[in-house]
């Protein structure tokens, strides 16, 4: 027996920010939610299970924070399962709570992930002091700076592409309400100007650290059909953990990342992503991972991923938009960022992105990647319901 | 071949702690304003249930829940558990019994101490009161404990009512400062123990995987790419090559190092895989992928204090290519 | 109903320990990795869908589980999730991945060692940040408000209590991977003070380290690599509300729920003969013997159950391998397996596992 179809028929979200003090936990992660419901117009008891996903505990200091939050998100009496495979989790959170539908266990999933950020401070959580470890020696560029350098050398690409991603994707951010930074009058001179931190990479080129929450509900074919807007249908899903550090890892394109993106576009049916794939909501933490990643996806050649956006294909009405939502660049509740990839994706191709909508998207990928690029999970998702 | 030796099993203690910071909502914001001018908030949920401490929502039909009412200071203990030895942090230092406490008014039960002479002195369906602290500052210790109240049985007192509350008081309390502090012991284990022990005598020494060949430096116990044990020891370097590296222009807090420097990736002679230093005994801006290094170590370091250039010519791409 | 049947074809265990100081996560879990593995004839690249569970604040650190990937030989990639919880919730997952047809085979294994921290003090983490975890009110306490609420009712006492931590303790002795095995007599066991009253120690968990993992398979895959493999026929996981005071604790209505919607109390199918149940404060087996409805005949904790091994968020994975393993032997023909996470039991799995012969059974009635 065939897999169930799986539709996305909400899809919700906080206004990001740096923090949000007018609500607690449990107000962060309900108000994504009951946006999400709203967005499907669903009750709380249409929903059959909750699945939530976020990165550390230690962001928030609450150890497995689900059983706190199961009031507030409707789950009592309820499944309710709690994801986390570091920064991809967002998305594996989604394909998770997918699974679900596709299996048919239940008819309608609540998922949601969230990062409340202020509540303390992420490179606390992320650095805590480990007896006989040499310190870290730089702050989180540091970790991902050397691999920016690698992949220049490699390439050969100009030293001013990440400056044309932060550009591009923090005016993305400009049209979409929720997202962290709205840098009104921002020019590629500031951010080309923006202190150097981590050599190559500049302030103007690393994410935000933001408060916020995203949620989606799915559902299968019949919830689909009574559905008030049009569904993103789920053409594939997939994920792909490497271990962080071996002989041999490749960290500016991981073979996992290569592996995920292959198995989805193979249940998609995706023989050419660059054609077919009209949109691309990618986890860029810092501006050079877009061409990184677009090599990585398949979408350019090896070392061509550069041209690809200096050339302007990856703007929002470009042939290859990358982004319109403004991206991690624009908005990072960490745990989060991941799942608002998937459901940026999925607002494009139900043509509800508003003013970052790409015109006519009918397929759009959302991509997620955390810990030392080593997990990674995908979507693809369509106007179009899955054939058979 | 080396065979790894016992393990001197290595430990150290591990602090975590960190002071969270706290917003509350509506809700929560006025029941613990409330406790710091001691009058106790609770919800009365669209069911007319009324919950204390109150909560955003219902934990029954998951709806919102905006109604504050007033309860009771006095209550009954639904069930207690006599805790002889208190913990760190727990509401009272003396044996204490904790309770779940139905205040007047209410129909839930709140969880606290209950400040009592001893065991036999506490039973279910007792009667209690809040002690205030004397110092409140808007949380749920502005409850000291409660403690037994003498009076006559609930059964025959005219039962309470929770009245509606606004919910409104000056200066109300927006967040809560929440430290947390835990205590671990730290032990590495055996494959990072050997290494750091050979760290002692300024020798960096790898574990060879017995499938793949590849020499993993520090070793972690195991081949991530095999499964498979560690266990053959192999002294790499002391020199090496900078295979990629990033220049360091922001201060990190817990570091006393002067910006700018260079934080590399150092594949050591001999090794599979590159470790992370820092580039030192060369201007920042002359530091290269290929630049050959070798550690330099300062009195009472456990690592080397950072690697300078050996003066060798640099290496070639090809050779160092597989290891960026 | 989803047509696919899926199995544990295979579960291993480490012996559990108080405290495994000289094996980092990793070193400690491989062995049952090459265990689970070597009893199915598998590589990790033959697996087709890998999940864990874990915790960081037992570990004192973020991120920890992607060391124990180490131990994995997650090369080439593999597809992998990982939840924050215990591992039983990870071969839930596993076992949807299953059943959607989207691999054929699962590996799960989780792990916890508690010896780093001090475990009392770390779950009351996991409370209400805003109204309880500034109380440090530890997860011994909270067990003992909810014994005192159930001997309040007259469902049990100190005397019944101290004989289900006697049972079970015996019952361990037959048990190698047990951390806490024998025990004196229930009124011998009356004459101990308190650790927080009603509860004294023999009603309480041993805290320790251990990893657990098993194998998954469906259908013919799971028939050619087990002779005997335990189908699960069910499987449901309920959770409640967090307050301890909005709850009735004398009861488990998420467990009931769990059950029913795996299957357990269905009129056609066998009684279970075994029951693994995720209790691990005496008082919380006899709230969880009244949901599940479990008779005098049934064996309840041959293992020796969570009073006998306790190694955080690998406990509940282990109840389903100790009672997958039951069939395996024979020893089992229809077996409930529960697990439990949060305070007082707020959150509840249960699975219904039988061999073969009772799914011939069913598949003849289908066709």
């Amino acid at each position: 027996m065939s897999k169930e179809p799986i539709a996305v028929v909400g899809v919700g979200q906080t206004k990001h920010t740096a923090a949000r003090r007018d609500v607690s936990i449990a107000g962060l992660v309900r108000e994504a939610a009951v946006r999400a419901l709203e967005d499907a117009q669903l009750t709380w008891a249409d929903i059959d299970a909750v699945v939530i996903g976020k990165a550390p505990d230690f962001f928030e200091g609450v150890m497995m924070p689900e059983l706190y939050l199961a009031d507030a998100l409707g789950a009592v009496g309820k499944p309710m399962l709690r994801v986390h495979t570091a920064g991809s989790v967002g998305g594996s959170t989604a394909l998770v709570a997918a699974n679900l539908v596709a299996a048919r266990v239940h008819r309608t999933v609540l998922t949601l992930a969230f990062e409340k950020q202020s509540e303390s401070n992420a490179m606390w959580g992320l650095s805590l002091p480990i007896p006989f470890q040499q310190p870290l020696l730089a702050g989180a560029g540091g970790f991902f700076a050397p691999h920016v350098r690698a992949y220049m050398r490699r390439t050969g690409a100009p030293p001013t592409i990440g400056s044309l991603v932060a550009y591009k994707d923090r005016r993305n951010a400009l049209r979409n309400p929720y997202a962290h930074l709205h840098e009104q009058d921002l020019t590629l001179e500031k951010v080309q100007s923006s202190p150097m931190l981590w050599d190559p990479i500049r302030y103007s080129e690393t994410c935000p650290s933001s408060d916020g929450a995203c949620a989606m509900v799915l559902t299968d074919r019949a919830g689909a059909a009574r559905a008030p807007a049009p569904p993103a249908w789920v053409h594939g899903g997939a994920m792909r953990s490497e271990p962080t550090l071996f002989a041999g890892k490749d960290f500016v394109s991981p073979l996992a990342g290569k592996d995920c993106a292959a198995d989805v576009y193979r249940q998609a049916g995706i023989t050419d992503p660059r054609r077919e794939i009209d949109a691309v909501e990618m986890y860029v933490p810092f501006s050079w991972y877009e061409p990184m990643w677009l090599e990585n996806l398949g979408f350019a050649a090896e070392g061509e991923g550069w041209k690809l956006t200096e050339s302007g294909v990856t703007e929002i009405d470009g042939d290859l938009p990358v982004n319109p939502s403004g991206g991690v660049l624009s908005t990072n509740p960490i745990g989060a960022s991941g799942m608002i990839r998937f459901a940026e994706a999925a607002l494009q191709v139900r043509g509800q992105a508003g003013e970052h909508q790409v015109e006519g998207a009918r397929k759009a990928l959302g991509h997620a990647y955390g810990g030392g690029s080593q997990f990674f999970s995908m979507w693809l998702v369509a106007a179009e319901p899955p054939v058979g | 071949m080396n065979p790894a030796p016992a393990p001197e099993v290595l430990s150290a203690p591990l602090v975590v702690e960190f002071p969270f910071t706290r917003s509350l909502g509506p809700v929560q914001s006025a029941f613990l304003t409330g406790l710091r001018e001691r009058a106790v908030l609770g919800v009365r949920s669209a069911g007319g249930r009324v919950l204390v401490p109150p909560v955003e929502y219902d934990p029954v039909t998951a709806e919102e829940i905006r109604a504050l009412v007033e309860v009771g200071t006095t209550g009954t203990v639904t069930t207690w558990a006599w805790n002889p030895a208190p913990r760190r942090g727990q509401p009272l230092a003396n044996p204490f019994a904790w309770v779940l406490v139905r205040l007047d008014g209410a129909d839930t039960a709140l969880l606290h101490a209950l400040d009592a002479a001893g065991p036999d002195a506490v039973r279910t369906g007792m009667r209690v009161r809040i002690r205030w602290a004397e110092e409140r500052v808007g949380a749920i210790t502005d409850i000291a404990c409660f403690e037994p109240y003498e009076s006559e049985p609930y059964e025959s007192e005219p039962a309470p009512q929770a009245a509606p509350h606004s919910g409104e008081f000056a200066d109300p309390v927006q967040g809560i400062v929440a430290p947390a502090r835990l205590d671990y012991v730290y032990s590495p284990g055996r494959a990072p123990s050997r290494f750091i022990a050979a760290l002692a005598d300024q020798r960096t020494v790898g574990e060879r995987c017995p499938t793949c060949r590849k020499v993993y430096v520090p070793p972690r116990g195991a081949c991530p790419t095999c499964g498979v044990a560690t266990a053959e020891q192999v002294e790499v370097g002391p020199r090496g090559t900078v295979t990629t590296f990033c220049i360091v222009n922001i201060k990190a807090k817990n570091l006393d190092i002067e910006v700018p420097y260079v934080y590399a990736h150092i594949a050591l002679d001999g090794a599979d895989l590159a470790l992370h230093g820092r580039i030192g005994g060369i201007p920042y801006d002359q530091v290269r992928m290929g630049l050959r290094v070798e550690p330099v170590w300062t009195e009472g370091g456990r690592y080397p204090d950072h690697y300078r250039p050996t003066g060798e010519p640099d290496a070639d791409y090809d050779t160092y290519k597989e290891l960026l | 109903m989803n047509p696919r049947h899926v199995a544990i074809v295979a579960f291993a265990q480490t012996r559990h320990r108080r405290r495994s100081a000289e094996l980092s996560e990793v070193e400690m879990l491989m062995p049952v990795l090459h265990e689970v593995l070597g009893a199915v004839g598998l590589r990790t690249g033959e697996i087709d869908f890998t999940c864990s569970g874990s915790s960081d604040y037992l570990a004192g650190r973020a991120f920890s589980f992607t060391m124990a990937l180490d131990g994995v030989g997650a090369w080439p990639p593999i597809s992998e999730s990982h939840v924050e919880m215990d591992g039983a919730w990870a071969l839930y997952e596993a076992w949807v991945k299953l059943l959607a047809g989207e691999a054929e085979t699962a590996l799960v294994y989780s792990y916890g060692k508690s010896s780093p921290g001090e475990l009392r003090d770390v779950l009351t983490r996991q409370l209400d940040p805003y109204y309880l975890a500034p109380l440090w009110p530890d997860p011994v306490s909270l067990a003992a408000l909810q014994a005192q609420a159930l001997i309040d009712e007259g469902a049990t006492d100190e005397r019944a209590l101290a004989g289900v931590a006697a049972r079970s303790r015996g019952a361990a002795e037959h048990n190698p991977h047990a951390q806490l095995a024998g025990s004196a007599a229930p009124d011998a066991l009356l004459e101990d003070p308190y650790l927080v009253r009603p509860l004294r120690r023999h009603d309480c968990p041993p805290i320790g380290d251990g990893a657990a993992a098993v194998v998954l398979a469906a259908g013919d895959t799971a028939r050619r690599l087990c002779p005997r493999p335990a189908w699960i026929r069910g499987m449901d996981h309920r959770i409640e509300a967090h307050a301890l005071g909005v709850r009735d604790l004398t009861r488990s209505p998420s467990t009931r729920l769990a059950a029913h919607n795996a299957g357990l109390f269905d009129d056609a199918a066998a009684p279970v003969d075994t029951a693994e149940l995720h209790a691990p404060f005496t008082s919380q087996e006899v709230i969880l013997r009244r949901e599940l409805e479990l008779g005098e005949g049934v064996r309840v904790n041959p293992s020796g159950g969570a009073l006998a091994a306790n190694p955080m968020m690998a406990a509940g994975l282990i109840r389903l391998g100790e009672a997958a393993a039951r069939i395996h032997r024979g020893d089992s023909d229809r077996a409930v397996a529960h697990a439990t996470s949060g305070p007082c039991l707020q959150h509840n799995l249960v699975a219904v596992l039988e061999g073969e012969r009772a799914v011939k059974t069913e598949r003849e009635e289908g066709a």
